[in-house]
């Protein structure tokens, strides 16, 4: 996109206060600031307790039991039971295992390809244009239609399933990445490790790499949370995750056909996916605010 | 500022080959014999020798590639695998409903966002502006296909306003057109509203911060006026760019939304395809969808100079 000028330049950032709390070591205090990191970092823990310890307290998310079909919500089954009996609570229990994998490995391999192509692309202004008119073509691919084309052509494993969702994501960590190379390389400290003779290599280590961190963790975090959303829309689609693992998407996609009868098998992996994206999502706003209030401009 | 727009419009020709030559490969660098792939599990080898030579897939890969590209700079996406009609007369079947959700969608979502989130600014810290901001977390949290679920759910299932599923074209009578597109519309408006909100509300707080604006309030015009001249019109850029960049999410989001509420639109002809795995109709379908989203961007681009007369390039 075009650079446009607005008139609040350079003037309304250098009288912006940032909050002191940045540079505030005790955890303590921070999380008090920031009330959304606690609450969404509380949420957040008790998913991935959930997801590690659930599946050894739940029933076995894929034994079958034909007496007991599409059983509504219940004291023994405590989300019912789906078309071939099998209890819902243990399935979205299991399936939170699959979206919170999905959504880490997604956001930890798109921001570490993404943050290579990126430093290169800023620093090496030959390289410079291609890779970013490569960048601004894949971004213009919508990103479940590419996924949903790839998966499709390679066969759906959890591999491929990571890798469709991935991709599309790449972009944005460049984008982001080569803007923060752009405005730190013209940086005095950066000038000076070059004219002392640092090699190349060390001054993208040592003078860039760690101004890109504070923005990358934040964009992991909203990349972990549409990284699950993607992965529950493939699996209800049909084309995700082999369906003989219990994703949630994979769930709510049996429960279509019987929505209409048993709407319970939908809603309570929905209810599941949506608080923990929620969680995600929430962190991800609070170490915004919190890491570099600048940062907001750049996503 | 011609110069500007010829050259904006040249620019996109290598975003647009970009997405045609990552289309191409997909297919051709994909693991194992792609024919074999799209004939499916239970192909004999018959039918892989007819989609071999149906795509052409025996040529060189250079030969392939500028064939192809020929033949689409002439408006011919190729021919559909297992229904042997081209894939254009197939699109132009199902474009109606989608053109008509997308249109219906992006018209709400300016309605409500736009109004909401300069609300939210101009009472920052407000109830309705916590509100906004609560409403835009969520809206990013919640799958588009269970919300669909939930309003079927509720208004069509236990309310019984609406009907629960399908589309009825509007050249077919408006009320029915209208009763059968609302549901889909709120379904698939909720992330875009939040997204779009979201922005309003940041760049109307920004420009409500500046000079202008406290000397239009000085000069003892009205709030409405302050808002709707001064802080909107200067906000409208960024408030235009995210409603353009959304318009991505929107593309993914129309797939969901027409398999929920059973639409026969491109999203269904594009998951039908996907399922049979008749590549030429995915391809012509996710070029389409990528060029609709750089023409979109470019026109807002250009709409910059509209909006912002200080931009001059």
């Amino acid at each position: 996109m075009t650079d446009t000028p607005t008139s609040s330049g350079k003037t309304d950032e250098l009288l912006a206060v940032p909050p002191s709390s940045a540079s505030d070591p005790n955890l303590a205090v921070l999380l008090w600031r920031h009330p959304s990191i606690f609450w969404g970092g509380i949420l957040l823990s008790i998913m991935v307790l959930i997801a590690i310890f659930g599946p050894l307290f739940t029933g076995d998310p894929i034994e079958l039991n034909p007496i007991k079909r599409l059983k509504p919500p219940s004291g023994e089954s405590w989300f019912g039971t789906d078309y071939l009996g099998r209890d819902t609570f243990a399935r979205v229990i299991y399936g939170a295992r699959v979206s919170l994998v999905v959504g880490l490995a997604v956001s930890i391999i798109a921001v570490s390809i993404g943050l290579v192509v990126g430093m290169v692309s800023g620093y090496i202004r030959a390289l410079d244009a291609v890779i970013m008119r490569v960048m601004d073509g894949l971004m213009s691919i919508p990103g479940i239609l590419l996924a949903i084309a790839l998966i499709s052509l390679s066969g759906a494993t959890m591999m491929t399933v990571v890798t469709a969702i991935m991709i599309p994501e790449i972009p944005r960590v460049v984008r982001l990445v080569r803007s923060v190379v752009l405005s730190v390389r013209e940086e005095p400290y950066v000038e000076a490790a070059i004219a002392s003779g640092t090699k190349l290599h060390l001054v993208l280590i040592r003078h860039i790499l760690p101004n890109t961190i504070a923005p990358l963790i934040v964009l992991a975090t909203y990349i972990c949370g549409s990284a699950m959303l993607t992965e529950s829309i493939l699996g209800f689609i049909g084309a995700g995750i082999p369906p003989e693992i219990p994703s949630w998407g994979n769930i709510m996609s049996e429960g279509r056909t019987y929505f209409q009868l048993s709407p319970w098998i939908i809603f309570y992996p929905g209810i599941a996916l949506a608080i923990t994206v929620l969680a995600v999502n929430v962190v991800g706003d609070g170490l915004r605010d919190t890491l570099d209030p600048r940062i907001a401009r750049k996503m | 500022m011609i110069g500007y727009i010829f050259r904006r419009i040249l620019a996109t020709v290598p975003v647009m080959g970009v997405v045609a030559l990552f289309v191409f490969l997909m297919l051709r660098l994909s693991p194992g014999d792609p024919a074999a792939v799209i004939a499916g599990d239970y192909a004999t080898a018959e039918d892989i020798i007819r989609i071999r030579e149906q795509l052409g897939l025996n040529e060189p890969i250079v030969v392939q590639f500028v064939t192809w590209i020929g033949s689409l700079l002439q408006g011919d996406l190729g021919i559909s695998i297992f229904t042997n009609l081209p894939v254009t007369t197939l699109i132009g079947q199902r474009l109606e409903p989608t053109i008509s959700l997308t249109l219906t969608t992006i018209i709400f979502t300016v309605v409500v966002a736009v109004p909401l989130g300069t609300l939210a600014a101009w009472k920052s810290g407000s109830l309705i502006d916590r509100f906004v901001m609560l409403f835009s977390v969520g809206g990013f949290s919640v799958p588009v296909f269970v919300l669909g679920y939930i309003m079927i759910y509720v208004i069509s299932m236990e309310l019984r306003w609406l009907p629960v599923q399908g589309y009825k074209s509007i050249f077919d009578g408006v009320w029915p057109f209208v009763r059968h597109i609302i549901l889909p519309t709120l379904t698939l408006s909720v992330i875009f509203i939040a997204l779009v909100s979201r922005m309003t509300r940041a760049s109307v707080m920004e420009v409500l911060q500046e000079d202008y604006v406290r000397t239009a309030r000085a000069k003892g015009q009205s709030e409405l006026k302050v808002l709707l001249r001064h802080a909107l019109r200067n906000a409208a850029v960024p408030i235009v760019t995210v409603i353009g960049l959304g318009i991505a999410l929107l593309i993914g989001g129309v797939v969901v939304t027409e398999s929920v509420y059973n639409i026969p639109g491109l999203g269904r002809l594009v998951l039908d395809a996907i399922l049979k795995r008749d590549y030429p109709i995915i391809q012509g379908l996710i070029l389409l969808f990528s060029f609709v989203y750089i023409l979109i961007n470019l026109l807002i681009d250009l709409s910059y100079c509209f909006f912002d007369p200080r931009i001059r390039y």
